[in-house]
């Protein structure tokens, strides 16, 4: 029960911070970081929803690997744009 | 593999092989995108004839399994995903087709940049049409989301770079939150399918869920207050992308918050009346934007925050498909009708802003050119969004109302009102000056020539029209469901 509470905890703690920050900030990298930061919180409350008295769920852990790779391929395209825009303020 | 799938598989194919020969993408373009639409009309015609289809790819059921469901709403979005595709493409296809016939090193770089991201948006919007389960329906968002933003940056000027970054960074913080709500059904009722979302309405677990799932939905709708990052990323793209974007793209959010009410039963009611509140305040709020834009663009883009807010109103007070007043096809048809309209108006103004060399507002009456085709688009396709007879906006709306009044709905129905009679202040600030002759005309002022874009405005526009005079086949269509 308090491991539970503990991954609960942390996990709504990361999102509710990451929140904050993308509300609050205009600096791209760190709005970027922040994104990263709401979906580990987001993969940690959906493995605490599978934990389940010593039975592991695999649907959730499929579904979390899927929100990795798809959050990997979006902060690459943002980087990208960053970069880019970063660029055209150079010229 | 059958036909369904095919839908889904096609243009994503076809997108990795335009990618990956950017001389002939525009043959790679126009080809899949005309097959997508000819497989779209042909299940159509299934779905008439033999009532929903369903397949589970591979025989993996639910929860594990990607199943899609192919009914009379979801038909309808893949005819208008196609239809206002076709269209659309044919106006892209002016950027040159064969590897040969570019006009320019610009249009080059825009044809190769182009197709790829397309064809892959209408993959991802026709799985998202078909999905039967919401963790499917996230990932298509992703793609989705991914590829609406090329397309936003495609035109590479820093303000559309901007625009697509803030579009990219909402856009995720939107479908972490669809994936939030995801995961904490998950972890309320153990299934993720959309046929579970009555069981989830019913728990207080699983309305926390829902109320995430919409809300991500409403980051990716452009809903009031979560439209920030939209006017920017709409006008600042190049007119076929924006076309693209604000005629299709949000429709994908709009249907899946449509398809969630729709099965969600009477555990949504508080959802559903924060979803008419919002719903509201968007209309009036995009009819205040577009009666203080400057530019045309922005006007338009403003305009789609405020019909926007017009479905979401309407999907709102329609209720679950279990109270048989037909509001809900109010709402479907009304996106519809907005798709269709919305990128015919993109269309005509990027031909206008193409005439003129800019797109300035106070800049449209010029002495020495009259009005041509694209203002004339653009002056029908106001006239489908005003809802005003005979139109497919003018239908939408009589049913609309009409529902509303048979509820004793009153503020609803004054609240639409009100914003019908914005749209058509605003969008007169456009279309009076068109009409305007007199004497700042000079004498010998000659009509702009005739250019694809002028004909593709057109026939969007005119489709727009002959619509609400054909409403009684895509309101058949609504009435065939999955049960």
């Amino acid at each position: 029960m308090t491991s539970e509470l503990i991954y609960i905890c942390a996990g709504s703690g990361l999102v509710g911070l990451a929140f904050y920050r993308l509300a609050t900030c205009r600096d791209m990298l760190l709005r970027v970081l922040s994104l990263n930061v709401l979906a580990v919180g987001i993969a940690i409350l959906f493995l605490a929803s599978a934990r389940d008295a010593g039975m592991t769920d695999a649907v959730p852990q499929a579904f979390v690997l899927t929100g990795i790779v798809v959050l990997v391929a979006v902060t690459a395209a943002l980087l990208a744009l960053a970069e880019q825009i970063d660029r055209q303020r150079d010229e | 593999m059958s036909d369904i799938s095919l839908l889904v598989l096609l243009p994503l194919l076809a997108a990795v092989g335009a990618a990956t020969t950017p001389r002939t993408s525009g043959i790679w373009g126009l080809t899949a995108t005309a097959l997508t639409a000819t497989l779209a009309v042909w299940l159509t015609l299934d779905v008439f004839q033999d009532g929903a289809r369903y397949i589970a790819i591979s025989g993996w059921v639910a929860p594990l399994g990607i199943v899609l469901v192919a009914d009379g709403l979801a038909a309808l979005m893949l005819l208008m995903t196609s239809g206002v595709g076709v269209i659309v493409a044919i106006q892209a296809a002016s950027w040159g087709v064969f590897p040969s016939s570019c006009a320019s090193k610009d249009a080059e770089s825009l044809r190769a940049g182009f197709w790829p991201m397309w064809l892959a948006t209408l993959g991802a919007m026709n799985a998202l049409f078909l999905s039967g389960d919401l963790f499917n329906i996230y990932v298509a968002f992703e793609i989705l989301g991914l590829t609406a933003v090329g397309l936003t940056a495609l035109s590479g000027t820093r303000s559309a770079l901007r625009a697509a970054f803030d579009y990219l960074s909402a856009g995720l913080a939107g479908s972490l939150l669809l994936l939030l709500g995801v995961a904490l059904a998950y972890g309320a009722i153990g299934r993720v399918d959309l046929a579970a979302v009555p069981m989830l309405a019913d728990t207080i677990a699983g309305r926390i869920a829902l109320a995430f799932i919409v809300a991500g939905l409403a980051v990716k709708a452009a809903l009031f207050p979560l439209h920030f990052w939209m006017p920017e990323a709409h006008s600042s793209a190049t007119p076929v992308a924006s076309a693209l974007l604000s005629a299709l793209v949000v429709k994908g959010a709009l249907y899946v918050i449509l398809r969630i009410s729709i099965e969600g039963g009477a555990g949504m009611e508080a959802l559903r009346f924060a979803l008419a509140v919002m719903g509201a305040a968007a209309m009036l709020w995009g009819a205040w934007g577009a009666l203080r834009a400057t530019r045309l663009k922005l006007l338009v883009a403003q305009s789609t925050v405020a019909q926007i807010g017009l479905i979401t109103l309407a999907i709102g007070v329609a209720g679950d498909n279990l109270q048989q007043n037909g509001l809900w096809q109010a709402a479907a048809l009304l996106m519809l009708s907005h798709a269709l309209a919305k990128a015919a108006m993109f269309i005509a103004v990027g031909r206008i802003a193409e005439e003129l060399g800019h797109d300035r507002i106070s800049g449209l009456n010029r002495k020495e050119l009259r009005p041509g085709a694209a203002e004339f688009a653009f002056a029908i396709a106001s006239v489908s969004l005003i809802g005003l007879p005979p139109t497919a906006g003018f239908i939408g709306k009589w049913i609309l109302i009409d529902g509303l009044i048979a509820r004793d709905a009153w503020i609803w129905v004054a609240l639409i009102l009100i914003g019908t009679a914005l749209s058509a202040a605003y969008l007169s600030r456009v279309v009076s000056r068109c009409l305007r002759g007199g004497p700042h005309v000079a004498a010998n002022a000659h009509h702009p020539a005739w250019r694809i874009g002028d004909i593709t405005a057109l026939g969007l526009a005119t489709s727009a029209l002959v619509l609400g005079l054909a409403s009684a086949l895509p309101l058949g269509l609504l009435e065939i469901t999955a049960k």
